[in-house]
């Protein structure tokens, strides 16, 4: 038998849709969620009296929290100096890599905006993830593939004698950014450059390959469950 | 938040782990007051609250190569401000200024009684918001003041989503409990 305290206990849980309502006062549930809370609420005065006071509580706690006034310039003056003091970094790849998607993000964000019907939509694409974002907005024109036909010289390599061969490169709608670094360390490979159509120009390594490499690489990269597509480049 | 500012924010971490200092100084400018209040009421103390600004901005700064961007940005800055809370109230703890000798602090003005007498409900409210534990404060916050989800604040305390439900609805009981010993009667619970 459940002990008295556990029963009482148990009884005052919240009810699922209770429970939600906070969420709701705060704009912060999903779609259906409000859905549910809005219709719960029509339907259950004690409900909407619950939520009246939840919506006191709700003003009151951004009253007080604004009340708190915000920090002295000491805090800031403190974490330059101690960033200043800190070493020197140096710029790996992959974080070259996170920054020029973030940048190529930023450039077409106002076309984002402008094409979704809705900002919502956009902020959902958003949370899905930034590289998603990028190209199922540049995937929206037709695409034309460069050149599929690779190099003729026995070894494949970059325009400079001594570079890692290329290719062009899209990646999957549902691709991460942490997902494509930890892609392009594992294959020490950098962005060159991004394109239209969601392509990325690529290059592997720094030395040349032999035919048979870059076939093998070239096979691995279309097997890669980020990369929706892969071809040859100069 | 909206999710274009979200956006940004990543491209902002993404600058800031190739060590650029401006977009440091466009992080700290854009979230530092939130993190300083969401620390202020954890701590409870603006000097302690302050170098916790310091000590998260500059985790970020050091840690901003490792963000894999699956939260947002600011969830990720308030859960390192708790973090870093917690690790400072337990140091005041060993120096003997506990969570309740702040509590005996902050409650020399007016108690919930008084601000009653004054007919202010809300003064009354915000009065018993400052009465509540810090585990309840927390969530409160979070939930009303940082707009966080259900998901994100689970992400932030470390605890699973149903737990985060139930624990606001005790803390808002709470709140009710201390409201009503006040004099005040909202209708619920």
């Amino acid at each position: 038998m459940m002990p008295t305290n556990n029963k009482k206990l148990l009884e005052q849980e919240p009810g699922e849709i209770e429970a939600l309502l906070p969420w709701h006062a705060a704009g912060t549930l999903s779609a259906r969620d409000t859905r549910r809370v809005e219709e719960a609420l029509a339907r259950d005065q004690s409900l909407a009296v619950q939520y009246a006071a939840i919506r006191e509580e709700y003003a009151e706690t951004i009253a007080l929290n604004e009340s708190l006034g915000a920090p002295s310039s000491r805090a800031m003056t403190k974490l330059f100096a101690a960033i200043d003091a800190e070493p020197a970094r140096k710029p790996s790849m992959s974080l070259g890599l996170s920054t020029a998607i973030a940048e190529f993000f930023s450039k077409l964000s106002p076309r984002a905006l402008a094409i979704s019907a809705a900002v919502g939509a956009v902020a959902l694409l958003l949370q899905a993830g930034v590289i998603g974002a990028i190209l199922a907005k540049q995937q929206a024109g037709s695409f034309q593939t460069a050149s599929l036909s690779g190099p003729r010289d026995t070894a494949v390599r970059g325009p400079g004698q001594e570079t890692g061969p290329r290719a062009l490169v899209r990646f999957a709608k549902d691709a991460r950014i942490s997902d494509i670094t930890a892609f392009l360390d594992a294959n020490q490979a950098s962005i060159i450059e991004s394109m239209t159509g969601g392509m990325f120009r690529i290059q592997f390594g720094d030395k040349p390959m032999s035919r048979q490499e870059f076939a093998g690489l070239m096979t691995r990269l279309q097997s890669e469950k980020i990369i929706e597509l892969a071809a040859p480049a100069q | 938040l909206s999710g274009t500012q979200a956006a940004s924010d990543d491209i902002l971490i993404a600058r800031i782990a190739q060590g650029d200092r401006l977009a440091m100084q466009v992080l700290y400018g854009r979230h530092h007051v939130r993190v300083f209040r969401f620390g202020l009421r954890l701590v409870r103390n603006e000097q302690v609250a302050e170098d916790l600004i310091s000590e998260v901005f500059l985790d970020v700064w050091r840690q901003a190569g490792k963000f894999e961007g699956r939260s947002a940005v600011s969830t990720w800055l308030l859960a390192i401000t708790r973090f870093k809370a917690l690790s400072a109230l337990r140091r005041r703890k060993d120096a003997e200024l506990d969570d309740d000798a702040a509590n005996a602090i902050e409650d020399m003005s007016d108690d919930p009684e008084v601000a009653v007498q004054k007919k202010d409900t809300s003064e009354a409210l915000r009065k018993c918001l400052t009465q509540l534990s810090s585990e309840h404060r927390e969530i409160v916050d979070l939930v009303y003041y940082h707009e966080k989800s259900v998901e994100e604040v689970a992400e932030i305390v470390g605890i699973p989503g149903n737990t985060v439900k139930t624990r606001l609805f005790y803390a808002r009981k709470k709140l009710a409990d201390l409201l009503k010993a006040a004099g005040v009667e909202r209708g619920w619970p």
